[in-house]
């Protein structure tokens, strides 16, 4: 297996009394920045790894990291007082770093890869509100997951104005059930700030109403969707529909594909994601497994349906062994860094380096039947 | 689309209908699952997209800068006046009043067509109202469009590089093969095939191959040879064509029983032309036919094509407005023709009166009980209202009321007709027409279609 760095490790912690968040700044950048003392770690290359140290009137130090790979300068970490466990909360030249909002949801998607839990982690926001001051003023991307985000209400109206003051080059991602925008006073609030940078990706499994609340668990949910999707486009936000490839989704994916073109033909992309074995997922596995190489004639009908009418349309979390050759252009690496993996035949495949490759957390039992290497010789001809 | 069976369980018994097929009818705003919420917001988001062009006011504007011409087309819509008769241009206080008019429209894009009579034989004018137009625009910004209807013999090479310039489009009148086109098109020499043929050529060279589209007048005696049309139009280089019967208006309705026919003579000829065009494309060469293309986006985009003749609320004086060359403005082209012949009632002003108040005329104010296709009688009913459109000035001139009587509506015969043979071969669902219709109702070029992917049925 080769790649994904994680976001955590154990280390040597020291001369914290509370949770802290600090940004890790090298000597010489450190010298030029705008942040107190205080908001700093000062990252120094040691013979034993890594060591991170807080300059001024409270030291605080990090060493001994399990991982030395995990923390590097203009990272983001949270330390926490009596623990060991650091996280790394914003990784600089990452393209997928995400705040976390919180772990409550109003659904309860079959595949969900993050099971909601419904308990009061308002923490967050500052949380959230903090590291957005630490972030990287010319970071490109940002997204921001849960849980479902828009359940934070006017907090959320808070992390994103802050957005906009610390980062207002910066291009936001949302993930969002887009269900509470029904409520076109809370669309209104949110989907105004930061309007011309934040996509909201929303996702859709059907084209009935019967199907899209089978999956997502909630008997009135298409109707809300949609109807928070008309004030987005009514608010002239920017909106991605996501759909997850499943069993039940699979079926109706062409006429889904028509559906978003007819009647949501402001949305700017549409994302058609391979399933990725976490949380849910597993448990419905029987319900919801079908191999890639089993959905091909759907999934090119509803991409070419989309790409000829002009909709921006790309293939996230699949490798290109799965897919149908027609199918590549579409193809992303969209699999975060962290969680993204090669298993050890990909080592002399050709393509590797345009493939989306695996979740870590895909087992045998999620592979499908049409993996395997390509070689040179059959692009030669 | 639904065969007759399942059309009788739609009507009757829904719930006997495949589960695959009440689901397509359900995403489709066409079955209302019981007990479910129901859709109307998602079907007024729906009506909103499709009728935006009714937020941008008249974009369309004709300015018939002369009647005089050198031909004697029999069926020629507009009674033409002859070629050194007096008192038939327009004069240049009413151009610049006209001007007025088009800038008092609030559309974003605005487009000058020039007609006649035989425009070119002004030039002059045309120069003038450009020049004065484009001064305008500096301050006005509107996206500035202009085109010229003329049988290409007085353009010469000035005034084919002003039409460069000011990216004029020309369009011209080709009705076949010499001999039929000069029989139909007579001028004092009868050449006028030969001659347009040779404007045609000096056109392409100063505006490039696709500087010109012609389109066909369709008469009894071109019924007979759709395929030979069609290949007249390849061999001259043209890349479309634009079928249409001739027109009911005016001068034509005199002559009808010389050059007309049954509109289903109309739609046995057009089928024909467009599968030869179809196999065209099947064998790699694009070609299209402009009103299928027209047709095809209402179908199968939630988009209006933006086609002023075919909307609703229909485009007369909504869309389009005609400034005649004796200063009365009408709401469309017909409604000049039909108003030649001696039937005022469609005449909304002089050029002088303010858009306003041409717009609440009582024209207007009589062509609007036929303008809204969703209300009239048998159209509200019509399965293919969504895609169609009212026609109150063809409904009044012929019918005498603009609501009109759909039993005997050349308008609705020819409709029907071409509708039910479109969704005929989108039901047969062969994959190269499928692909020819994508592109034709995308705008795009076959080419840039490689696979049209899923199509609705």
């Amino acid at each position: 297996m080769t790649g994904a760095v994680p976001l955590h490790t154990h280390a040597r912690v020291s001369g914290v009394d509370r949770p802290e968040i600090l940004k890790v700044l090298s000597p010489e950048e450190a010298v030029g920045s705008h942040l107190p003392p205080q908001d700093v770690l000062l990252f120094a290359e040691g013979i034993d790894g890594p060591s991170l140290t807080r300059p001024g009137d409270a030291p605080a130090r990090v060493e001994d990291l399990r991982d030395r790979r995990v923390i590097r300068p203009g990272d983001v970490v949270r330390l926490r007082p009596g623990g060991s466990l650091v996280s790394v909360l914003y990784r600089r030249g990452s393209t997928s770093n995400t705040l976390f909002a919180t772990e409550r949801c109003n659904s309860l998607c079959l595949m969900c890869s993050q099971p909601p839990r419904d308990e009061d982690d308002r923490w967050r926001v500052d949380e959230m509100l903090r590291v957005i001051s630490l972030v990287d003023r010319e970071e490109l991307q940002l997204g921001i997951t849960g849980g479902e985000p828009t359940l934070l209400g006017e907090d959320l109206a808070r992390v994103l104005d802050a957005i906009s003051v610390y980062l207002p080059d910066t291009q936001v991602q949302i993930l969002t059930n887009g269900r509470t925008f029904a409520d076109a006073a809370l669309a209104e609030r949110l989907a105004t700030i930061h309007r011309d940078r934040t996509v909201w990706a929303v996702p859709l499994y059907g084209d009935v109403a019967r199907l899209h609340d089978e999956v997502v668990d909630v008997e009135g949910a298409f109707r809300e969707t949609l109807d928070g999707l008309y004030q987005l486009g009514r608010l002239r936000a920017r909106v991605e529909i996501r759909v997850v490839l499943h069993q039940l989704t699979i079926p109706r994916l062409a006429q889904l594909s028509a559906f978003i073109y007819r009647r949501l033909p402001f949305v700017n992309h549409v994302a058609l994601m391979g399933l990725e074995p976490m949380g849910f997922a597993k448990t419905n596995r029987d319900r919801l497994w079908i191999d890639p190489a089993d959905y091909q004639a759907e999934l090119a009908a509803a991409v070419f349906h989309l790409a000829a009418r002009g909709l921006p349309v790309s293939i996230y979390n699949l490798p290109l062994c799965v897919l149908d050759r027609r199918l590549w252009p579409f193809a992303r690496q969209s699999i975060s860094g962290w969680k993204n993996i090669y298993p050890p035949d990909c080592k002399d495949c050709v393509v590797r380096d345009h493939c989306a490759g695996f979740f870590a957390s895909a087992g045998p039992t999620w592979r499908s039947r049409a993996v395997r290497p390509f070689q040179f010789e059959e692009f030669a001809a | 689309m639904l065969d007759a069976i399942d059309g009788v369980r739609l009507a009757e018994r829904p719930y006997e209908l495949a589960p695959s097929r009440r689901d397509d009818l359900e995403a489709r705003g066409l079955l209302t699952p019981l007990g479910s919420a129901d859709w109307s917001e998602l079907e007024r988001a729906a009506h909103r997209t499709r009728k935006s062009f009714l937020l941008d006011g008249p974009a369309l504007h004709i300015f018939v800068v002369t009647l005089r011409c050198d031909h004697s087309c029999q069926y020629c819509q507009v009674s033409r006046a002859a070629l050194t008769a007096q008192g038939f241009d327009m004069s240049l206080t009413d151009a610049e009043a006209a001007l007025d008019r088009v800038f008092e429209s609030p559309s974003p894009t605005l487009t000058i067509e020039f007609q006649g009579g035989e425009p070119a034989l002004r030039f002059d004018l045309v120069r003038h109202i450009v020049e004065s137009a484009v001064r305008r625009n500096a301050e006005a910004g509107r996206t500035l469009r202009f085109s010229m209807v003329s049988t290409l013999h007085h353009l010469g090479s000035d005034e084919l590089a002003f039409c460069r310039e000011h990216g004029i489009h020309l369009s011209t009148s080709i009705d076949g093969p010499a001999q039929l086109h000069d029989a139909q098109r007579p001028n004092p020499t009868r050449d006028a095939h030969a001659r347009t043929l040779e404007g045609l050529a000096r056109a392409r060279e100063v505006l490039g191959g696709d500087g010109v589209v012609a389109l066909p007048t369709v008469t009894r005696a071109a019924l007979a040879d759709p395929i030979g049309l069609v290949e007249h139009y390849r061999a001259l280089g043209f890349r479309s064509i634009f079928l249409r019967p001739v027109s009911p208006y005016g001068f034509a309705r005199k002559t009808k029983r010389v050059h007309g026919y049954d509109m289903d003579a109309f739609v046995g000829f057009y089928v024909r032309a467009l599968d030869h065009i179809l196999n065209l494309n099947a064998q790699g060469e694009p070609f299209e036919e402009i009103y299928a293309g027209i047709l095809l986006r209402h179908i199968l985009t939630p988009f209006h094509s933006g086609y002023v003749d075919l909307r609703s609320p229909a485009g007369a004086g909504l869309g389009v407005l005609v400034y005649n060359y004796d200063g009365q403005v009408y709401p469309s082209d017909e409604a000049r023709m039909v108003a030649e012949t001696g039937d005022r009632r469609l005449a909304l002003g002089d050029v002088q009166t303010s858009l306003d108040e041409l717009l609440d005329s009582p024209a207007m104010a009589w062509l609007r009980q036929g303008a809204v296709a969703e209300e009239l009688p048998g159209c509200d009913r019509c399965a293919f209202v969504p895609f169609c459109g009212a026609d109150p000035v063809y409904h009044g001139a012929i019918h005498g009321d603009p609501v009109g009587d759909r039993a005997t509506s050349e308008f609705c015969a020819k409709h029907m007709g071409l509708f039910r043979h479109l969704f005929r071969s989108i039901a047969d669902g062969d994959p190269t027409t499928l692909r020819t219709f994508t592109a034709w109702a995308l705008g795009k070029s076959r080419t840039d279609i490689a696979e049209p992917g899923y199509v609705e049925r």
